[in-house]
């Protein structure tokens, strides 16, 4: 099961689950995907340890896609 | 611990650059001329208070206290330079228990077991890269450079001071792994300098992630 992931006030929200054989999870998971983006927020796929890759399309064969706010320097 | 890249094929740019726009992309050139910078800037701080210190001796022994007093300046303004460095790092205020909790989980599923246990020992995450090795906080991160003797200490954060701190900290840690360079082209340098001037500002309890990333600096 992939899980589309804010991080939030509550620590993380889960705000889709999918399987790449079940079409409507996925479509809804694109759904939450594009109204997170759509809110300035940025995904990233964690790719092992010390790597993570920025997309812009749900990439249904991950396991997790992490949505991040913008970063600044402080 | 773990290895800051990107993945295979993928070149990517961190989004936040175009609010930086004119700045340079950091690399190892940039590093090495910001740093010699740092360094002469120090002593050009500290040269002329010591000549003076001695000076005044010279001239006239009795003055030994204004002697001092120039010695101290010269001692003071690059500890004050380093508590600047370290206080990227310094913790800040804690929210409910069961967000913060929810956020570490979150952040131990994202680095290895070593770094896991580092960051509940001292708070900070241990982020090998290709510009050295990086100590990630929730406001800001120290990159020990290669040789392990200069430290680089980046002022940046996510604006969202509703995020448990662990989520703050996975922000930083994310965007550091998607573009190395690009997150200390975005970060604001605060420090660079002597790793033994940071350390004796640094607190207590981050200590060890100091020592820890000069090991893993020094073995690169």
């Amino acid at each position: 099961m992939s899980r589309l992931v804010r991080m939030d006030r509550t620590g993380h929200t889960t705000l889709a689950e999918w399987t790449a054989a079940d079409e409507p999870s996925v479509e809804s998971a694109v759904t939450a995907f594009r109204e997170e983006l759509d809110r300035g927020s940025f995904a990233v796929v964690p790719r092992g340890e010390g790597r993570a890759e920025q997309v812009t399309e749900l990439p249904v064969d991950a396991d997790l896609v992490v949505m991040r706010r913008p970063i600044a320097g402080g | 611990m773990a290895q800051a890249a990107s993945a295979p094929g993928v070149q990517q740019a961190l989004p936040e650059l175009a609010s930086v726009y004119w700045r340079p992309r950091v690399d190892e050139d940039v590093l090495r001329r910001r740093g010699t910078l740092w360094t002469t800037v120090t002593v050009a701080h500290v040269v002329p208070f010591v000549a003076i210190a001695v000076l005044i001796v010279v001239l006239q022994p009795l003055a030994v206290a204004v002697s001092l007093i120039a010695l101290a300046k010269a001692w003071l303004i690059p500890a004050l330079y380093a508590q600047r460095g370290a206080n990227v790092v310094r913790p800040k205020r804690r929210l409910d228990e069961e967000p913060e909790r929810r956020a570490l989980g979150l952040l131990g599923d994202l680095v290895g077991h070593e770094a896991r246990e580092l960051y509940a020992a001292t708070g900070l995450v241990l982020e090998r890269g290709a510009l050295g090795v990086w100590l990630v906080g929730e406001a800001g991160a120290v990159l020990v450079r290669p040789g392990r003797r200069r430290v680089f200490c980046y002022c940046i954060r996510v604006p969202a001071d509703e995020l448990p701190s662990a989520d703050r900290t996975s922000h930083l840690l994310l965007a550091l792994r998607e573009d190395e360079a690009g997150f200390a082209t975005v970060a604001n340098l605060a420090f660079s300098g002597a790793r033994w001037r940071l350390r004796r500002r640094l607190d207590r309890r981050m200590r060890p992630a100091l020592a820890a990333a000069a090991r893993a600096a020094s073995a690169r």
